[in-house]
């Protein structure tokens, strides 16, 4: 019998030691830092600061909320950023006048970092652009904020009545929540990636899994592990329930950071050797498979080979997850110089401009849509049924995050989510295939 | 002091999400009343009618988790829905129902003890649920959370505090 790939222990916190200054946590030192309080512990109630406030598409909600509470003055225009991601290009007048309404507020008031429809995906944009360094808080109109743990910051998701409310005032109120370790041991094996990874975790752990609470991501393999796939982690680890998640920042953060953040000083982060866990998560990757979330849930997951031959009518290369460049090229090395099958429609959306633009140059955009694949502008597109909607009894495999009822479209469709890899394979043959038999 | 709240119960299972609760396709809208008009409609058999004749939305665990839409929030209070109460909740979610003015109660063993249809009473200011002869407690509400749901959400807060800085309001 093989041995479970992910088991669990608890190693709480000694109640003999609860007088002592502990270490703290990734999202514990930030939130302590936010907070102007010297130490925190899990539970503890703080008003934060943030260094920035994301809004997107829901942008025009927050300024509605403004003008109705009568307030005209902001904490600080420096710390708001604004993209227009969901639903670009306007679809309908209704569209252009709310986004009319988020590029009128961002003049009026001087939002610097404001990116229009050509931009992308919130969170990739802002990340690209130099605006998420390690240690930072950040929170938006977005659950998938969690990503910004990818660089070493406390991304999460709020309301839009919230935004506005930090955005005068500068502060919300915040649980410090406590952290679960996640130790990776090992290496993934060929045709297995970060989303794979996570699929596995969520199906495992389940969709309440780690509710409130923080998760920090350790493993040997993390040095080698590109912030591309980091940003899979973190993102998926929303799943998961998680309130935050980190990759602690290191070289290969460095590396992505040099460069972006236009002289903008950071100090580095990470948990104290003796920070507490609530509990801590063993994931052996060498067991590891290709996996996929089945209808209508994240959790609901299985190996590949379980569900290898359901036929599917679309598939869709795009998302926060996995739209990256990396994400292109891996789905490009199996499609190249191949066709994919004549009753598939194949929709390419690219996360950012700027991804968008490099699979422009290094020729990834040509044997994507050569393949049969066709090319839709930067932006969360499909993922929240903006274009590529599916009829009723339809079937689509997507890289996205999100497989729920009704969600692209029919709520007669099933939605499935994989791998880059696991997509191009299925692409090829017009039913969910493994990805190995092409790597 | 915030009023109780009383009603009949719909019952909910485990982890429904805010997708839904409300599709993506109508956060065109924010009017609760518009919104109510396509909550858990991609569930079919008869939502979202069924459930104007219920005041108290009961479910299991991590009821509102995925997207972090506040108008999961204002769809069930256009629906007229006066509390939400389940086992646990996604964090998104249990924020934007304080905010939009929702009250909102983590009580594990309400779901199990009570049939859909019945009559329950909430008293949010001290911790108690009252389900026929069964008396459940949850942790008392802390002032600041109350008094969000008193004024009727975060906006209308924000509304209050803005006109005592103006110089508008009481106290001016």
């Amino acid at each position: 019998m093989r041995r479970p790939v992910v088991s669990e222990s608890g190693t709480r916190r000694s109640i003999l030691l609860k007088s002592i200054p502990m270490g703290m946590t990734i999202a514990e030192k930030i939130l302590a830092r936010t907070s102007g309080e010297s130490s925190v512990v899990p539970g503890q109630i703080v008003d934060a600061y943030p260094d920035l406030v994301m809004s997107h598409t829901a942008t025009w909600r927050s300024v509605n909320v403004m003008e109705r509470v009568g307030a005209t003055e902001l904490y600080d225009p420096d710390r708001i950023a604004i993209v227009l991601d969901h639903i670009a290009p306007a679809k309908t007048e209704k569209n252009a006048w709310d986004q009319q309404k988020s590029r009128e507020f961002a003049r009026k008031f001087g939002i610097r970092k404001f990116y229009d429809i050509d931009a992308g995906i919130a969170h990739l944009v802002l990340m690209e652009a130099g605006h998420v360094a390690p240690g930072d808080l950040i929170v938006g109109t977005d659950s998938h904020c969690t990503i910004y743990g990818s660089l070493g910051a406390l991304g999460t998701g709020i309301g839009y009545t919230e935004v506005t409310s930090v955005w005068l005032t500068g502060k919300l109120w915040m649980k410090v929540p406590r952290t679960v370790r996640i130790e990776l041991t090992g290496a993934f094996p060929k045709g297995v990636f970060a989303k794979d990874l996570m699929l596995r975790l969520i199906g495992q752990l389940g969709a309440d899994g780690c509710t409130y609470e923080s998760v920090e991501f350790y493993g040997a393999l993390m040095a080698g592990l590109s912030v591309s796939e980091r940003m899979t982690i973190t993102n998926m680890a929303m799943e998961m329930g998680v309130k935050c998640a980190f990759v602690p920042p290191d070289r290969m953060t460095e590396d992505y950071l040099e460069g972006r953040l236009s002289g903008r000083e950071y100090a580095g982060i990470a948990a104290d050797p003796d920070a507490a866990y609530s509990r801590r998560i063993d994931v052996d990757l060498s067991s590891l498979e290709p996996m996929v979330a089945c209808p209508h849930e994240v959790q609901n997951t299985k190996p590949v080979g379980e569900v290898a031959g359901t036929r599917l009518d679309q598939v869709f290369l795009g998302s926060c997850a996995n739209a990256k460049y990396e994400d292109l090229v891996v789905a490009a090395s199996i499609l190249e110089g191949k066709k994919i099958h004549p009753d598939i429609r194949f929709i390419i959306t690219p996360g950012s401009k700027q991804i968008m633009l490099e699979a422009m140059k290094s020729g990834v955009l040509q044997t994507l849509i050569e393949s049969g694949g066709t090319l839709t502008n930067p932006g969360c597109g499909a993922c929240a049924g903006d274009g590529g909607v599916m009829a009723d009894g339809e079937v689509s495999l997507s890289t996205a995050n999100r497989n729920f009822l009704g969600r692209m479209g029919s709520s007669l469709a099933e939605i499935y989510l994989s791998s880059p890899a696991t997509l191009a394979a299925s692409a090829l043959r017009g039913v969910i295939s493994d990805p190995r038999e092409y790597l | 002091m915030i009023e109780p709240v009383k009603g009949r119960i719909f019952k909910f299972g485990d982890n429904i999400n805010s997708d839904v609760i409300i599709p993506g396709r109508y956060l065109i809208y924010i009017d609760p009343e518009k919104l109510a008009e396509h909550a858990f409609e991609v569930l079919g058999d008869g939502y979202p009618d069924k459930l104007r004749d219920f005041q108290i939305l009961v479910a299991g665990r991590n009821f509102g988790c995925g997207s972090a839409r506040e108008q999961a929030a204002t769809a069930l209070i256009g629906l007229g829905f006066k509390a939400v109460v389940a086992k646990s909740f996604s964090r998104t979610f249990y924020r934007n129902a304080i905010n939009a003015g929702l009250p909102i109660v983590e009580c594990a063993d309400l779901v199990d003890a009570v049939s859909e249809g019945d009559e329950i009473h909430i008293d949010l200011a001290s911790g108690e649920i009252r389900a026929g002869d069964r008396r459940l407690t949850f942790p008392r509400i802390p002032d600041s959370v109350l008094e969000l749901l008193e004024v009727g959400g975060l906006a209308e807060y924000l509304k209050a505090r803005q006109l005592r800085n103006t110089g508008g309001g009481q106290g001016g």
